[in-house]
């Protein structure tokens, strides 16, 4: 096959595109410049938009004996992950930008493009396995139960899955950097990317208050009495802890956590642990990584947060969307994260949560 | 292969390459005072007067660098520097709007950090800057100027600037004139004297010479401050070991250029027009860019209606044939070109170009060879242009 090979100077892209290349595909390499103004280096262990970055995949690609170039997709990127990240803190929900990134950048805008310059297949370096099944490619959780991103990539349809190649799935990261450093790969120590990629200081409260002004607002308990008053309701997500600064402590005594966002009159609500339960919850705009559920109830189990845990449910696929009641309760779901729904390591598709109950 | 991109570098002569082989293996510090110092100092000096003769000037106007960005700079800066020391009053840089980025940015520079005024001179839509566009700016302030720089030929599109005309519109005024001419060196005829400017870059590796050498050529009296000091070897403007080896493969190189300019200019100028006929020819709505006329001998420009430039750089890459999108910058992002967009082109005309350049090892095998992957090519690309197009649609 035609294989474009997205290689983000990180070691997991680079042994991904090796791999590639070693099961005898035409491997092309990418860098994506996703930064408007990318920085000269890397500033800890975020991000992978700096022209270091584009240095590293480039030596891989040359280790790899393999063409390589960089396609410019900082205006797409903006539009469609930036932009829509800042407005979805705005409206009081907690998005996943790695997601929106795999289902309109890797994945639409790349995919496209290669498909329509020739390529059969992109290749990145996320931890997932594709499984042949009666219906098509199988989305699978990786090996590495750490590494595994099936989360990410559950936006992911049939089509898109066709004309994906994930060599890195039946592998350990341990694994990954001992191959790196066997085929010569300089990127073989490189630090793993964390968090937000486009966040380079990892100040994620910081760079929505540069783009938002602060927005005031009160923190309430369940009984609507004020305990503080907050800059912005997008430095907080429900489940959240830390960093409330209230001065009063609890009656109980016990820590208080984000219960809800209302995005309109400013309000963050808090309470106790107990009060995070969630029974159930409504999710639309629904991706199935094959073919759609007929409408119905199935048994799954739902993960609500990249590396989160997964809790039993019956799920009720209907027109808008679907119905999720949790088997047990779920805690700290936050509104504008995906529910993706698993079969044993099989993902069947994901949806953004609206509301919880 | 099918190397279509000598504006970006071409392969070194076969005189050029011995006359530097030869220097490689011998040692002397031309600036010693020793027998093998006077031997390396001898080749230098002899080189430099070989560049004169070919280039019209005096050996002691030529200043070595390391390549045309580094004369380039010395031209901007230094000129800058002495003119602006020399009186305050003199802060403006007059340019033209399709100057190479190592005429640009020192002038950027200037302004953004030394308080220098740059105006950016608009061209026509064939690139070409015209004298009385340089003579109003001048004469706005002809007492404010510091210091013209002008291309001779424009690297992108190949148009060649009336530089003759320009410096004498500077010289009206007592204006330094600076020209590029790294591009313009062989293939066409540039006389240093005749074209009466103040300060011509050149460098090696263009013409056949190798890479990491060039030279300021310097009228007397045109005295830039240095960027560089240290040992002062240039004459106290630039200082540094001078490059025997480098400095004997680029003299054979230029003495060639200026020699051999005619057959050279027939033969590449043959190729130019055959390719530029054939792309005509296989993809119709292909548009020529630059001017017809005055027009560097081995270059050819098209915007490919629908088509990025970088889709298609990579498939003519994938079948052998290399050629250049314009300029690039460090991360190797294509960013619309900004000599495209001074002549008028719209964002997605001005990505949707590429670059043929000619030049001595050129063939019809070359030319033949891009006309036949070409077409299947913008086919290709456009298919992806339409689809980038149609994601970017609300």
């Amino acid at each position: 096959m035609k294989v474009l090979a997205a290689m983000s100077g990180g070691v997991d892209s680079a042994v991904a595109a090796a791999r590639a290349v070693a099961a005898g595909h035409d491997v092309t390499g990418v860098h994506l410049a996703l930064s408007q103004n990318p920085k000269t280096f890397r500033s800890g262990s975020r991000g992978c938009c700096t022209l270091e970055d584009a240095r590293d995949a480039r030596r891989a690609a040359d280790v790899l004996g393999i063409p390589f170039y960089v396609w410019d997709l900082a205006e797409q990127f903006r539009v469609a992950v930036v932009d829509d990240f800042v407005a979805e803190y705005a409206a009081g929900r907690t998005p996943n930008p790695c997601l929106r990134c795999n289902e309109s950048i890797k994945f639409a805008a790349v995919l496209d493009r290669a498909l329509a310059l020739g390529f059969d297949a992109v290749c990145t370096g996320h931890y997932a396995r594709l499984v042949d099944g009666p219906d098509g490619p199988e989305l699978h959780r990786a090996v590495d139960p750490d590494k595994d991103q099936s989360y990410v990539l559950a936006v992911l349809d049939a089509d898109q899955l066709s004309h994906a190649l994930f060599p890195l799935g039946p592998s350990t990261k341990t694994a990954v950097r001992a191959e790196a450093a066997e085929r010569g790969l300089a990127v073989a120590a490189k630090p793993d990317s964390h968090d937000i990629c486009f966040i380079a200081d990892g100040d994620t409260a910081g760079f929505l208050r540069e783009r938002l002004g602060e927005r005031p607002g009160e923190i309430v308990d369940a009984d609507g009495t004020v305990l503080g008053t907050h800059t912005g309701t997008y430095g907080f997500t429900v489940g959240q802890r830390k960093g409330l600064r209230i001065g009063t402590p609890a009656a109980d005594g016990r820590p208080r956590y984000v219960l809800d966002i209302a995005p309109v009159s400013g309000t963050v609500r808090v309470g106790p642990a107990a009060d995070l339960a969630v029974e159930a919850l409504t999710a639309i705009q629904p991706r199935w990584c094959g073919p759609a559920p007929a409408p119905g109830r199935f048994e799954c189990a739902v993960q609500i947060r990249a590396h989160g845990e997964v809790t039993p449910a019956v799920a009720t696929v209907h027109a808008g969307g679907v119905e999720v009641a949790f088997t047990e309760a779920a805690r700290g779901v936050a509104p504008g994260q995906a529910a993706a729904f698993y079969l044993g390591d099989r993902v069947l598709g994901s949806a953004t949560i609206a509301t919880t109950r | 292969m099918t190397y279509l991109d000598h504006a970006a570098t071409t392969p070194m002569l076969p005189e050029a390459l011995a006359a530097m082989t030869a220097e490689l293996g011998r040692v002397g510090n031309p600036s010693s005072l020793h027998g093998s110092g006077r031997a390396a100092r001898r080749v230098v000096e002899e080189s430099r007067e070989s560049i004169a003769a070919a280039l019209g000037c005096r050996p002691g106007d030529v200043v070595f660098a390391s390549g045309g960005t580094e004369a380039d700079n010395l031209a901007v800066k230094g000129l800058y520097w002495a003119r602006h020391g020399a009186d305050q009053r003199r802060r403006r840089i007059l340019i033209s709007a399709v100057e190479h980025h190592a005429v640009l940015d020192p002038a950027q520079w200037l302004a953004d950090a030394q308080g220098a005024l740059l105006e950016v001179l608009p061209v026509d839509h064939l690139g070409r800057l015209a004298p009385e566009t340089l003579a109003a700016a001048i004469e706005r302030d002809p007492s404010s100027v510091a210091l013209v720089s002008v291309m001779w030929a424009n690297n992108e599109v190949g148009t060649v600037q009336p530089v003759a005309e320009l410096a004498a519109v500077a010289h009206a005024h007592d204006i330094p004139f600076h020209s590029d001419a790294v591009q313009a060196l062989g293939g066409l005829p540039v006389n240093f004297a005749a074209a009466g400017v103040d300060a011509l870059t050149i460098t090696g590796h263009k013409i056949g010479g190798p890479l990491g050498v060039g030279a300021l050529v310097l009228a007397r009296g045109t005295l830039p401050v240095p960027l560089l000091h240290g040992g002062g070897q240039e004459r106290d403007i630039h200082s540094g070991t001078l490059a025997t080896p480098a400095i004997a493969g680029f003299a054979a190189a230029v003495t060639c250029a200026v020699q051999d300019l005619d057959v050279h200019v027939a033969q590449v100028a043959g190729l130019r027009d055959a390719l530029v006929a054939g792309v005509a020819r296989v993809v119709p709505d292909a548009v020529p860019n630059g001017d017809p006329v005055h027009r560097l001998p081995g270059n050819a420009h098209f915007s490919f209606p629908g088509c990025e430039g970088d889709s298609l750089l990579m498939l003519l890459d994938a079948r052998g044939i290399e050629c250049s999108t314009g300029s690039a910058c460090s991360a190797g992002v294509a960013r619309p070109s900004h000599v495209l967009l001074a002549m008028g082109a719209d964002e997605d005309t001005a990505r949707s170009s590429l670059r043929f350049s000619l030049g001595h090892t050129s063939t019809e095998a070359d030319v033949a060879a891009l006309l036949e992957a070409l077409p299947p090519v913008v086919e290709r690309a456009r298919a992806a242009g339409a689809i980038a197009a149609a994601r970017h649609r609300p």
